[in-house]
C-alpha cells in the first residue's frame, strides 16, 4: 500500500487545534477519503511536496486528550500510532499539532506519545492568534525540554508550511528500523507525574497571554446564559428551519422546471413506446425527484457545518444536556440527533464522539426519528393534497400546524424511545459527561465549503446508486405485465406491482392503506422519498390525469392521508440508514431490532390515527 | 451578574460539584470514592477522565456559567481552558479558595 520511499506523518492533536485544517493546507486537493476497515471512523490521508521535490504521506488522525482511548474515534488514532491497525504499519514521525493558545493538555498528549519511540514533531499551530493574546512561547526552550523539533503554523494563512515539512522529512529520516514501542496505559499517578511535567515545561518556555482573549467569555456570558442561552439556541434553530423550508424553494423551483423541461425533451425526441416511458416516467422524474432536496439539505448542512465550526455546537450540548439527560440521552447526542434533521446518515456517523457503547446505541437506535430531509416531500405532497388550506385562529396556517406536529411527533417520540431504552431496558448511571469548550473562531470558508461539497456529492451520488436502479424497478413492476386484451379497469392492476399490492393489501387495511398506498410503501423502504416518485408513476400508469396532488385529493380519504402521514413519521427507515447502522455497530443485529421496533411503531401509529379519525368522522 | 456565593460562601474546602459561578480556587484533591460520582464508570476510570481533562492537584478552576435546568451541568475554566462538566463528575474534585 505504502509507496516505498515516501515517509508517513501522522498529525495527532487534541480536537479543536485546527488539525484537520492544517491537514487540508499541508496536502491541498491531493487527499483519499475513506473508511477504516470494520469502522465508519473516517481515514484522511493526502500528499504533500517539498520544495526538493520529496513527497510525504500525510494521515490526520481523529482529534483525542490521550492514547488511552474511550471512543472508536480514539482507538482509531491509538492504533495507528501504535502500528495496530491491519495493513498500516506505524507512521515514520508524528506530528503533535497543538493550539497554541491552549498549551497545558496537550503538551501532556506529547509526552505520551514521546513514550511511543517514534520520532516526533511539534507543531505550534494558530501562532497568530497566541501573538495577538501576547502569548510568548520560547521554542528553544521547550524544544529542548520536548527532546523534539518544534515549529510554529498558522494552517489557515498557510504559514510555516514548508519548514515543518522539512523538520518532518528530517525526523522520518532519523526513524530507527524497527521503532521501540515504550507506550502502554498510564496510572493514574503517571497521568498526575506527566501534569506536573507538563506544568514545568509551561513555566520555562510559555509566557502567560498579556492580552487574553476576552471575546469567548463575553460570548458565553449571553450563549450559556440560563434565558439568553436557551433563547439563542431556540432562535438559532428556528432560523434554520426556515431557512430550510423558503431559502431552498427557489432553487428546488428550478431544479424541478430543468427535470421536467429535461422529460418534454426526452420525450420529443425518443420514438413512443416502453423506452420513453423508462426515460421519462421512470429515469427522469424519478431522479428528479430525489434531487429537488439537493438545496434543503445543503442548507441544513451549511447550519450545521458552521456551528460546528465556529464552536457553538459545544454550548448547544451543553445547555441541551440536561433536557437530554431527563430522557437518558447524553448531551452529545444532541449533534447526531440535529444532523439526522438532514439524514439520518451522517447523524448515526456523528455519534462516534460518544464514548459509552450504550449512549452512542441509544442515540443511534432513536436518530431515525428525527424527521429527516427524505420525510419532507411525503409530507408535503399528503398535506397539500388532503389538509384545507384555512388558517387557525387568525394566525397559524392548518398545513402548517399539521406539518409541525408531525416534526413535533418525531422529537417526543424519540424523546420517549430513548427513556424507555435507557431507563427501562439499559437502567444505569449515567455516563460521564465532559466536553471541552473551545474558543468561538470564525468558520473557515474553504473548510465549510469543502465539507458541504463532500455531503452534496455523497447525496448524489446516493440517487444514482440506489434511487435510479429502484425507480427503473417500480416502473418495470407497475407496467408490466400488461393487462389483457379487452379487460377492464387500469392497466397497473394487472402488473406485478399491483398485484403484490392487492396480494399484501388486506395486511393494511386496518391502518386505512389502499393497494397504491401499499405498493409505493415498498420502494419506499428503500429511500422514504421514493414514495412520492412511486406514487405518482403508479397513478400516471393507471391512467390518472392532472397534478399528483389533486389525484390523491380526489382518491384518499383524509383518515388514510393521516395514517400515512402518521406511518411515515416512523416509517421503517431506509437502506441507507440501515446499512450504516449495521456497519457503525458491527453486526445485524441493531438494524433488526431498528427495523422491528419501528415497523411496529409505524403501524400501531397508523392504525391509531385511522381508526381515531374514522371514530371522529373524518372521511 | 451571579451573587450565589453571599447566600453560601464557599468553605475553607469545598467541592466543585457545590460551587457556583463566580467561585475560584485550586483543585486540592480528585478523589473519585466519593459520593455523587457517576454510575456507569468506576471509580478509577471517572479519576482518569478528570485527570486527562486538566483536573489535576494544583491547577485554577474557576467556575463560569451553570445550565438552565438546576443549575446542571457547569463550565468551568482549567488552568485556561473552558471544559462542561455535570456536577455529579465535578462533586470528585474538591477545592481550596484561592489566596487572595
Amino acid at each position: 500500500m505504502t509507496a516505498p520511499g515516501i515517509a508517513t506523518v501522522a498529525l495527532v492533536g487534541n480536537p479543536n487545534c485546527g488539525k484537520t485544517v492544517l491537514f487540508n493546507a499541508l496536502t491541498g486537493g491531493r487527499q483519499k477519503v475513506a473508511n477504516y476497515a470494520g469502522v465508519t471512523v473516517e481515514r484522511k490521508e493526502g500528499l504533500a511536496s517539498l520544495p526538493s521535490g520529496r513527497r510525504l504521506r500525510i494521515l490526520d488522525l481523529p482529534g483525542t486528550y490521550s492514547l488511552r482511548a474511550r471512543s472508536p474515534d480514539e482507538a482509531i488514532t491509538r492504533d495507528a500510532v501504535l502500528g495496530r491497525l491491519a495493513g498500516e504499519p506505524a507512521p515514520d514521525v508524528i506530528l503533535c499539532v497543538a493550539d497554541a493558545t491552549n498549551l497545558g493538555l496537550v503538551l501532556r498528549l506529547a509526552l505520551e506519545l514521546k513514550s511511543t519511540g517514534l520520532p516526533m514533531v511539534f507543531v505550534l499551530n494558530m501562532i497568530d492568534i497566541a501573538e495577538r493574546q501576547g502569548i510568548v512561547i520560547d521554542v528553544e526552550a521547550l524544544s529542548r525540554e520536548l527532546g523534539a523539533p518544534v515549529t510554529a503554523t498558522v494552517a489557515t494563512r498557510k504559514r510555516g508550511l514548508e519548514a515543518l515539512l522539512e523538520l518532518a522529512a528530517a525526523q522520518a529520516d532519523r526513524r530507527a528500523a524497527a521503532p521501540p514501542s515504550g507506550w502502554r496505559e498510564p496510572t493514574a499517578s503517571e497521568v498526575r507525574a506527566a501534569h506536573r511535567q507538563a506544568r514545568d515545561l509551561m513555566r520555562t518556555a510559555v509566557r502567560p497571554p498579556s492580552r487574553p482573549d476576552t471575546l469567548t467569555g463575553r460570548l458565553d456570558s449571553l450563549l450559556l446564559h440560563p434565558v439568553g442561552g436557551v433563547a439563542v439556541l431556540l432562535g438559532l434553530l428556528f432560523l434554520m428551519f426556515q431557512a430550510v423550508f423558503t431559502w431552498a424553494a427557489p432553487a428546488q423551483d428550478l431544479i424541478e422546471a430543468g427535470f421536467a423541461a429535461l422529460g418534454v425533451g426526452a420525450e420529443a425526441i425518443l420514438p413512443d413506446g416502453w423506452m420513453t416511458g423508462l426515460v421519462v416516467d421512470g429515469l427522469i422524474a424519478g431522479v428528479g425527484s430525489v434531487l429537488v432536496f439537493l438545496p434543503q439539505i445543503l442548507i441544513l448542512f451549511l447550519f450545521i457545518l458552521l456551528l460546528e465550526d465556529s464552536g457553538y455546537m459545544a454550548r448547544a450540548a451543553f445547555l441541551m444536556d440536561r433536557i437530554m439527560g431527563g430522557a437518558g440521552l447524553h448531551g452529545r447526542a444532541f449533534i447526531p440527533l440535529l444532523s439526522s434533521f438532514a439524514c439520518a446518515v451522517p447523524g448515526i456517523m456523528s455519534t462516534r464522539v460518544i464514548d459509552s457503547r450504550r449512549d452512542r446505541l441509544t442515540t443511534i437506535l432513536t436518530a431515525p426519528l428525527m424527521t429527516c430531509s427524505a420525510r419532507i416531500p411525503v409530507y408535503t405532497l399528503i398535506i397539500g393534497a388532503l389538509i384545507p388550506n384555512r388558517t387557525v385562529g387568525g394566525v397559524l396556517s392548518l398545513q402548517g400546524l399539521v406539518m409541525f406536529s408531525l416534526y413535533a411527533a418525531g422529537i417526543l417520540s424519540a424523546l420517549g424511545v430513548a427513556f424507555l431504552i435507557r431507563k427501562v431496558f439499559w437502567r444505569g448511571g449515567s455516563e460521564p459527561f465532559m466536553m471541552q469548550l473551545p474558543d468561538y473562531k470564525r468558520p473557515e470558508p474553504g473548510n465549510v465549503l469543502r465539507n458541504l461539497g463532500q455531503k452534496a456529492w455523497a447525496f448524489i451520488s446516493r440517487a444514482g446508486r440506489i434511487i435510479l436502479p429502484l425507480m427503473v424497478l417500480v416502473w418495470a413492476l407497475s407496467s408490466w405485465p400488461a393487462p389483457p386484451e379487452g379487460a377492464e379497469g387500469p392497466a397497473i392492476a394487472y402488473s406485478a406491482a399491483g398485484r403484490l399490492g392487492h396480494w399484501l393489501q388486506p395486511i393494511f387495511a386496518p391502518i386505512g392503506f389502499s393497494w397504491e398506498m401499499v405498493v409505493a410503501l415498498i420502494p419506499g423502504m428503500a429511500a422514504r422519498e421514493v414514495a412520492v416518485a412511486a406514487l405518482g408513476a403508479i397513478y400516471a400508469v393507471g391512467g390518472e390525469e392532472g397534478a399528483l396532488a389533486g389525484i390523491l385529493a380526489r382518491q384518499w380519504s383524509l383518515a388514510s392521508g393521516l395514517a400515512f402521514l402518521a406511518w411515515y413519521v416512523f416509517a421503517p427507515q431506509c437502506i441507507a440508514t440501515l446499512a450504516v447502522v449495521r456497519r457503525e455497530t458491527g453486526g445485524w443485529l441493531w438494524p433488526t431490532v431498528m427495523f422491528g421496533y419501528m415497523l411496529g411503531l409505524a403501524y400501531a401509529a397508523a392504525f391509531l390515527v385511522f381508526q381515531a379519525s374514522r371514530a371522529l368522522g373524518l372521511s | 451578574m451571579s451573587d450565589h456565593s453571599a447566600a453560601k460562601a464557599p468553605g475553607p474546602v469545598y467541592r466543585l460539584g457545590d460551587a457556583h459561578p463566580g467561585d475560584r480556587g485550586v483543585i486540592l484533591e480528585v478523589r473519585t470514592s466519593a459520593t455523587g460520582s457517576s454510575e456507569a464508570v468506576d471509580p478509577a476510570e471517572l479519576e482518569l477522565r478528570l485527570l486527562e481533562f486538566g483536573f489535576v492537584e494544583g491547577a485554577r478552576v474557576e467556575v463560569l456559567h451553570e445550565g438552565p435546568l438546576g443549575g446542571n451541568p457547569i463550565a468551568v475554566k482549567v488552568d485556561g481552558m473552558r471544559v462542561a462538566l455535570r456536577r455529579g463528575e465535578a462533586m470528585n474534585v474538591i477545592l481550596t479558595p484561592e489566596a487572595a
